[in-house]
C-alpha cells in the first residue's frame, strides 16, 4: 500500500549516490526487505520505472533480498523464524521475544556505469 | 561498478521527523501518534481526552485522512485547535505532511497535539512523523488476532490501547492471549482496557499521559 512513497524515497536515494558517483547510468540497485514491512516487490518496480523515466536510472533492475522475520527468545537467546501464530521460543518455551530481523529497508548497493 | 550505499529508504523522513520533534520540543509541545484500522475509536479517544483533560491541558490536533474533513469538524465543536491533512490518496502520514500543518498551527499554545493517523494497521507504522508517543489503539470487534497479523505495528508502539471494551460480552476476544501476544515482542508497551462509551480506562490512560508529559 504505501510503496509509492518509498519508492519514492528509495529512488531520491540512488540518484543522489549515482550523481555522486558520477555514474552515467544505474544498471542494478539491490535492496534489503525485511518481509515484515509488507513492501511487495512487484509494486516497487513498477512505480520505479514510471519515476524514472529520462533519468540516469531509467531501465534499472531492483533486486529484492528478502529477509524472514526473527526473533530472539530473552531466556534463553536462541534466535528462530517467527512463524505467523506461533509466537513462542522453540528451546524453552518462553514467550518474550526481541524482534531481531525482518524489519529492514534499505539500500544495500548500487551497480552502475 | 558496484557502490556500497547501506542507506535506510525512509532517511529522507526520518530526518524531516526529528526537526518536527525539535521544534515541538522548543515550543513546549508534547506529540502523540494515533494509529489504528479505520473505526477503531481514535476519534472518539481523542474526544474524550480532551474531555478529560480540558481543564488541565492546552491540546491541539492533527487530523489525517484520506479525503474527508468530517473528524477535523467534530474536534473543532470542542474549541481546540485543528488542523486537517488530507493525504490525497496515501495511506499513511508523513513527517513532511505533519511538518506542514504544525507550521500552521499556533504551537505556543499547544501542550499536547493528537495527530490522528490515516487508518490502516501497516503503511503509518513506518513513517516517524516527530512524535514522542506512538498510540495504537486496537476495538474489540476487530478480533484478538491484531498482534500476529500486524507485528510491526504492535512492535513500535508505546501503548496498546484495547478500545470497545463495553462489547466484550457479545463478541469473541481472549484479552489475556491478546495481551500476551503484545508483551511478547513488545515487553515496553502499556497495556489498557478503555471505551469511549462507558468511559471505562479512560482516567488509566490519561492519568499514563499525564506522567508521559511530564517526564519528557
Ligand atoms: N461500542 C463502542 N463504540 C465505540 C467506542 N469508541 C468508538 N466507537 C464507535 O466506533 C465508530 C468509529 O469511531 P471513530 O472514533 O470514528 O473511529 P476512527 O475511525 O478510528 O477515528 C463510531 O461509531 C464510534 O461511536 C467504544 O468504546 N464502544
Ligand atoms: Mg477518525
Ligand atoms: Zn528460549
Amino acid at each position: 500500500m504505501h510503496e509509492l512513497a518509498i519508492t519514492q524515497s528509495m529512488f531520491e536515494l540512488v540518484l543522489e549516490q549515482a550523481e555522486k558517483a558520477k555514474a552515467k547510468k544505474v544498471d542494478k540497485i539491490n535492496l534489503v526487505i525485511g518481509e515484515m514491512t509488507g513492501v511487495v516487490g512487484d509494486c516497487v518496480q513498477f512505480y520505479f520505472n514510471f519515476l524514472s523515466q529520462g533519468t540516469l536510472a531509467e531501465g534499472a533492475t531492483i533486486s529484492f533480498a528478502m529477509v524472514p522475520p526473527k526473533a530472539q527468545c530473552q531466556n534463553c537467546d536462541e534466535t528462530f523464524e517467527l512463524k505467523e501464530f506461533d509466537w513462542t521460543c522453540p528451546k524453552c518455551g518462553d514467550n518474550k521475544l526481541q524482534i531481531v530481523a525482518g524489519q529492514e529497508l534499505f539500500v544495500e548497493s548500487i551497480e552502475v556505469e | 561498478m558496484k557502490i556500497k550505499v547501506l542507506k535506510d529508504i525512509l532517511s529522507a523522513n526520518e530526518q524531516i521527523a526529528q526537526a518536527n520533534r525539535h521544534l515541538l520540543n522548543s515550543k513546549g509541545v508534547f506529540a502523540v501518534n494515533l494509529m489504528s484500522s479505520p473505526g477503531a475509536g481514535k476519534t472518539s479517544l481523542i474526544l474524550e481526552t480532551i474531555k478529560a483533560l480540558k481543564s488541565k491541558v492546552k491540546i491541539g490536533v492533527i487530523e489525517g485522512d484520506v479525503s474527508s474533513s468530517l473528524d477535523a469538524a467534530l474536534i473543532g465543536k470542542e474549541d481546540v485547535p485543528v488542523v486537517q491533512i488530507n493525504t490525497g490518496g496515501e495511506c499513511h502520514l508523513d513527517a513532511n505532511m505533519v511538518s506542514n500543518a504544525i507550521s500552521n498551527m499556533p504551537l505556543q499554545d499547544i501542550e499536547l497535539l493528537f495527530i490522528e493517523n490515516v487508518g490502516n494497521l501497516i503503511c503509518p507504522a513506518e513513517f516517524t512523523l516527530g512524535e514522542h508517543k506512538k498510540i495504537l489503539i486496537s476495538s474489540i470487534p476487530e478480533g484478538d488476532d491484531k498482534p500476529f497479523k500486524y507485528p510491526l505495528m504492535f512492535n513500535k508502539a508505546d501503548a496498546v490501547l484495547i478500545n470497545k471494551i463495553d462489547l466484550l460480552p457479545y463478541l469473541k476476544f481472549d484479552i489475556q492471549a491478546f495481551s500476551q501476544a503484545v508483551k511478547g515482542i513488545n515487553g515496553k508497551a502499556e497495556i489498557f482496557q478503555i471505551s469511549c462509551v462507558t468511559k471505562q480506562g479512560i482516567q488509566e490512560w490519561t492519568s499514563w499521559l499525564l506522567t508521559k508529559m511530564s517526564r519528557k
